[in-house]
């Protein structure tokens, strides 16, 4: 349906767009890092989408680049949808933040920074949304162990646990 | 920024910085909201949720398939088979079997779809009301909630956790006779809504604490990324229903309220007319209902009858493999999106073709929302969070998932 996305998503910008699929009517662009701020602009402000409905982390362990963060676009005036990623290594896992774009990326920025300890350079608040800021590790990489514990006081029967 | 009055020398005023939860009456939810007054007036909020995260996509990354339906009862907890018919949809989407599920099983994930989302309006209409003063009208919302509830009771076997759709169809076929009484609920429920209307609709104080308060623009509310009654009061016709229909929404006749100012008012304005609009739906469908299965035919979806389980040696087999390794879901990526109470409520889910998902991520109308709280509510007094707290309707399961 948002095919015609994603063919000028490609007439645009070339090389920048590694990877393009339509799985299950879901328009999905696989972008290079370097530009993805440039990529959201122009798809605001020329393909009109006007909102972002979703940011999220993804741990890939085995692959590299590790990390993936996935947007999710809708643009009402067009009806268009077309999902958005970039991949990032583990060892610069930064990205440009989009919040000049879309305000409403704060939040959910902050989410992917707290679960998966990706950097987002620009943000204007980096810290911890539902999480408290004591917490350790990142808690949504495959390598965290799913049954660690960190208890902020002395628990009376550690053993039970 | 507010600035101290000039009683700044005599009266030694400075601003007061308080904590509103997490655990205040009016923070249902468990959420806390950090506060700058000056005097009365919100100088600055800082809203801190989390303190209900029990990290559902961290354990949904741990559990197999079927077994994740019971963890997204956990997350809209007012309207569970609104979440755990999104769910079971989105991974009928990866494993390409949509076309299959029995039209039955269909029907039923539609009507009670829509029955949640009358509950759903009615639980966060009454804890409105009731914050600013009408404890009255809570009662009525209950009562009528309480006659729904009876009704998916009936059908599901519990009150609050469902857990009632399975991949590829749902748990069982609802009982004979419950579609009078379903109509029965219908029936009785709508004069009590026009008695609430009665209250409410002209009512002074009512009108004081919620007309132009609260006030979000259109272009606002889609920066936020906001969807749901909270974007449609901004007078915003966006409905997955009509826009992206699913299930049989394109075969049924039913209107988008809209507000105009993007108040309280108008939120509390669009919940009531939304539920006439769902009781619609609702009538229309219920002759409509066809008989039939209500799971999917296919061994490695469903779970085989009893009766060829203790007979059949394919039955034994069968049983333990869905029990002990649930299903496979071929690798892939999807994103899945149903119209909750709320808003647009979605699943973006990635399977490496085994047992467990990747990932699983929600997407929670509510979460846009509270955070545009902040800029909603600053230079309004502190009484105002109320009712527009109440709007909101957050739900703590889904906004800290």
């Amino acid at each position: 349906m948002s095919q015609v996305v994603l063919d000028k998503l490609k007439d645009r910008f070339q090389e920048a767009v590694l990877e393009t699929h339509n799985r299950f009517g879901n328009e999905t662009a696989l972008i290079k890092r370097e530009s993805l701020l440039e990529v959201m602009r122009f798809l605001k402000d020329e393909l009109g989408f006007e909102m972002m409905m979703d940011l999220c982390g993804v741990d890939h362990l085995p692959e590299t680049p590790r990390f993936e963060v996935v947007y999710h676009l809708k643009s009402f005036s067009r009806g268009y949808r077309v999902r958005i990623k970039v991949r990032i290594p583990e060892e610069d896992a930064m990205v440009d933040s989009v919040t000049p774009v879309w305000k409403g990326a704060n939040w959910y920025e902050r989410e992917c920074f707290e679960f998966y300890g990706i950097r987002f350079k620009g943000h204007p608040d980096l810290r911890t949304l539902l999480l408290y800021p004591e917490f350790e590790g990142y808690p949504l990489r495959k390598d965290y162990p799913h049954k660690q514990r960190q208890p902020r006081i002395p628990l009376l029967n550690p053993e039970t646990r | 920024m507010i600035k101290l009055s000039d009683t700044t020398k005599d009266l030694h005023t400075r601003y007061l910085s308080i904590m509103f939860g997490p655990s205040h009456p009016a923070m249902h939810g468990t959420i806390k909201m950090d506060v700058v007054l000056d005097g009365e007036t919100l100088v600055e909020i800082d809203v801190d949720p989390g303190y209900l995260h029990r990290g559902f996509e961290k354990e949904c990354e741990d559990h197999r398939w079927n077994q994740c339906v019971t963890y997204t009862d956990r997350l809209n907890y007012v309207s569970s088979i609104i979440n755990n018919v999104c769910y079971s949809m989105a991974v009928e989407k990866l494993l390409g079997i949509e076309k299959q599920i029995p039209e039955r099983a269909l029907w039923l994930r539609m009507i009670l779809s829509e029955v949640s989302r009358i509950t759903d309006h009615l639980t966060c209409l009454a804890a409105m009301c009731m914050e600013v003063g009408g404890f009255t009208a809570f009662l009525y919302f209950v009562k009528i909630r309480e006659w729904f509830y009876e009704v998916l009771e009936n059908i599901t076997g519990a009150r609050v956790t469902y857990s009632w759709t399975r991949i590829g169809g749902v748990r069982w076929d609802a009982p004979e006779g419950f579609e009078e009484q379903l109509k029965e609920a219908v029936r009785k429920a709508r004069p009590v809504l026009k008695e609430i209307h009665g209250l409410f609709d002209k009512n002074r104080i009512f009108l004081e604490r919620t007309v132009k308060v609260g006030l979000i623009s259109q272009e606002n509310a889609i920066a936020y990324g906001i969807t749901g009654p909270f974007l449609r009061s901004t007078g915003f016709n966006y409905d997955v229903r009509k826009a992206h229909p699913y299930l049989f929404y394109n075969d049924m006749d039913f209107e988008v309220p809209l507000g105009v100012n993007g108040d309280n008012y108008d939120r509390y304005y669009v919940r009531m007319l939304e539920m006439e609009q769902s009781m619609r739906i609702i009538e229309q469908a219920l002759p409509k209902l066809p008989k039939g299965p209500v799971m999917i035919d296919d061994p490695r979806l469903a779970l085989p009858e009893k009766e060829k389980v203790y007979t059949t040696i394919e039955g034994v087999i069968n049983h333990l493999k869905l029990i002990f390794e649930d299903i496979y879901v071929p690798a892939g990526e999807v994103y899945s999106f149903v119209e909750s109470p709320n808003g647009e409520l979605g699943f973006y889910i990635i399977s490496k073709g085994s047992n467990k998902p990747w990932k699983m991520r929600v997407h929670p109308p509510c979460f846009p929302i509270m955070q545009s709280l902040p800029e909603i509510l600053k230079g309004l007094m502190i009484a105002d969070i109320i009712p527009t707290f109440g709007g909101v309707n957050m739900i703590g399961g889904e906004m800290d998932r």
